[in-house]
């Protein structure tokens, strides 16, 4: 969007990169402690990968379109 | 483009599900608390950006136009994601599931040459003309009582809409998660309620982007590992014709020479005439839902090439929606390790307990753990608030600039007008969540409301088309060719209600289905409404040319916003998106 302000996508990468460290975070837990959830194809860990692209590409949004101070 | 204007009957599928529910107190999934962290992280920001966005939205063209500042991605993007609600994600993957691949149809033939259209030849009318709205636009070009005619159907029946797919969301949740039906709906009308009403349609349009990055962060999982569970799609095709002897459900049009070779049946005639040209185009270059958020694009330009996006998207969204159908029919089993067989509405029953609108959450709940199940959650919700918040931002500009304006009080100040629009957004949520309780209470009407929609969108194109292209075109000749067009699409319903047999005569074939009925019903109203519109004009005598400058193909000189490299060329995008429209036609034949 045009203007001052705090752009889309911003926002758009605040969500991502919440929920990319939520999810990685849990995934990781689940690798680390050897438990994991009562789902088909847990050993393919996907919480790990998908939240990790979520949170990459989360945390670049933010970089991207942080607001400007001033 | 929404299932309820032709699809399956949703409303007593759900219907089914409820009292199920109620009889067996089962549910699909149970969330934890991370799960319910997920959910709540994303209430708080749509309410953060409502709150946000209520400083830029103090002027009637910043609250219904959002300024006209929207850059061609994010009105694309908000374009595309106000049709995409939660019941179009769950009710179309169901249709794969029940008819296979040929529910692609909705989201290929049956949208991106309309897409294109709006984009690359009608957009420059609606935008040059500035009005604010669709109604508008026939106002300018038929005069006043085909927009008032056009405004009220589109007001009512936008807010029954709201209310039934309201009801329907609440009905899912109560099914997948066992959430309380007045729980659902309170928590999603208030949130959208809230932002809406505080930032207007820019925030609508925010939202609407967010919730399109969410749906695919939270439903594109399922067909990635659906497909290394299948053990990719030649395997799935194998599976497929093993496990369903006989039936085509990979292929898009092999199977459309006649109506009794297809699981729908349906003719290719209606696919491409009655789905192809006038229920597509009907609804994506006319329905005010979706033309509003491109008319609020900061240039002709970005108004132009948002659609081509919007197409683009489109076309990806059966990886998300109806592939998963097809994954269910392989993949899914029950406990006992036999096929699972999901069941129409009719069907289900404690020995077949899901029916085909639950293969999209089935999937789900089968690869998601915790916090990508809260994910996927908070998709469908997400996919339900942008519907919902469509029809709410539709209907204030609507309700404000189409009925309140002209026909209550004309003189008002801007400040008036914008406090006229909050107003109708909070009576808007408040009829929808209405109109809710009274589907829960007297089921029956559900499906009703949902043909009532379909009534208006062909008769309207027959009447946008030709007052934009035909300078011919009179006043009269427009309101009465709408209002034929609609009393055709009305009489032709009500007949085949009280008489099956009649589908034989509506659809040219005795093998027809109720899916067919909806196509050609479509096809015979835009015709009515186009021959009537075309006879009435010939009676009356012609507006003069001056007068259609901005309205009219050949009467209106479309402002050139100069040069640009290829890569921004509207027209090469819309080359690109086209090719791929046919390529993927040709893989899938």
């Amino acid at each position: 969007m045009h203007g001052s302000g705090i752009s889309i996508w911003f926002f758009i990468g605040v969500l991502l990169a919440i929920y990319g460290f939520l999810i990685c975070g849990y995934g990781l837990y689940e690798v680390a402690t050897g438990t994991h959830a009562n789902v088909e194809l847990w050993q393919l860990h996907a919480p790990v990968w998908w939240g990790g692209v979520m949170l990459a590409l989360g945390a670049f949004y933010c970089l991207r379109f942080k607001p400007s101070r001033g | 483009m929404s299932l309820a204007m032709f699809g399956p009957s949703t409303g007593r599928a759900l219907t089914s599900s409820l009292a199920l529910f109620l009889e067996s107190q089962r549910q699909l999934a149970k969330l934890s608390v991370l799960d319910v962290i997920v959910i709540a992280v994303y209430f708080a920001m749509v309410i953060w950006i409502g709150f946000y966005l209520k400083q830029k939205a103090n002027t009637s063209e910043e609250f219904f136009m959002a300024g006209r500042e929207m850059t061609a991605w994010i009105a694309g993007l908000s374009f595309v994601s106000a049709n995409l609600g939660s019941l179009e994600l769950m009710g179309w993957a169901g249709s794969a599931y029940q008819y296979g691949i040929l529910a692609a149809h909705w989201y290929w033939i049956g949208a991106i040459p309309a897409m294109l259209f709006l984009g690359l030849v009608m957009m420059p009318f609606y935008y040059v003309s500035k009005t604010h709205s669709v109604p508008g636009y026939l106002k300018l070009r038929f005069g006043e009582s085909s927009r008032v005619l056009a405004a009220v159907s589109f007001g009512f029946m936008t807010i029954l809409m709201s209310g039934v797919n309201m009801f329907a969301m609440a009905v899912v949740m109560k099914v997948v998660l066992g959430w309380d039906i007045t729980f659902s709906i309170l928590m999603s009308s208030l949130a959208v309620a809230v932002y809406v009403t505080l930032g207007g349609l820019r925030s609508a349009i925010f939202n609407e982007v967010l919730q399109f990055v969410l749906i695919w962060g939270g439903a594109l999982l399922v067909p990635i590992l659906g497909l290394i569970e299948a053990g990719g799609w030649t395997k799935l095709q194998a599976n497929i014709l093993a496990n369903y002897h006989g039936l085509d459900y990979t292929h898009m049009w092999r199977g459309l020479a006649h109506f009794s070779s297809n699981p729908m049946g349906v003719h290719w005639t209606g696919i491409v005439f009655g789905l192809g040209f006038v229920i597509s185009f009907g609804y994506w270059t006319t329905d005010f839902l979706v033309v509003q958020r491109v008319l609020a694009a900061d240039s002709l330009r970005s108004a132009q090439m948002a659609p081509i996006i919007a197409a683009a998207f489109k076309m990806a969204v059966p990886f998300i929606v109806i592939l998963p159908g097809l994954l269910g029919l392989v993949i899914l089993h029950n406990p006992d390790g036999t096929l699972m067989h999901l069941v129409g509405e009719n069907q289900v029953n404690l020995q077949n307990p899901h029916s085909y609108n639950e293969v999209l959450p089935l999937m789900l709940v089968r690869y998601c753990g915790p916090g990508l199940l809260g994910l996927g959650i908070t998709a469908l919700i997400a996919g339900f608030m942008s519907g919902m918040a469509g029809n709410v931002s539709a209907f204030s500009a609507v309700w404000t600039y189409d009925i309140y304006q002209p026909l209550i009080n004309k003189t008002a100040s801007d400040k008036h007008y914008v406090a006229v629009g909050r107003w109708a957004t909070i009576l808007g949520v408040v009829v929808s969540i209405g109109t809710a309780y009274l589907v829960m209470h007297a089921q029956g009407i559900m499906d009703y409301v949902q043909a009532l929609f379909s009534f208006f969108i062909a008769p309207l194109l027959g009447t946008i088309l030709l007052g934009m292209f035909w300078k011919r075109a009179t006043s009269a000749g427009g309101f009465c060719g709408l209002l034929a067009g609609t009393a055709t699409s009305i009489s032709l319903y009500v007949w085949v209600k009280l008489d099956h047999a009649a589908l034989s005569v509506v659809a040219f074939s005795p093998d027809a289905k109720d899916m067919a009925e909806n196509l050609y019903r479509a096809l015979w109203s835009w015709v009515v409404c186009v021959l009537v519109t075309i006879v009435v004009s010939y009676f009356g005598k012609a507006r003069p040319l001056a007068e259609l400058n901005g309205l009219v193909y050949g009467a209106t000189v479309i402002p050139n916003e100069g040069p640009v490299p290829l890569i921004k060329n509207h027209w090469f995008w819309a080359a690109i998106v086209i090719v791929v429209f046919f390529v993927l036609n040709l893989i899938f034949f």
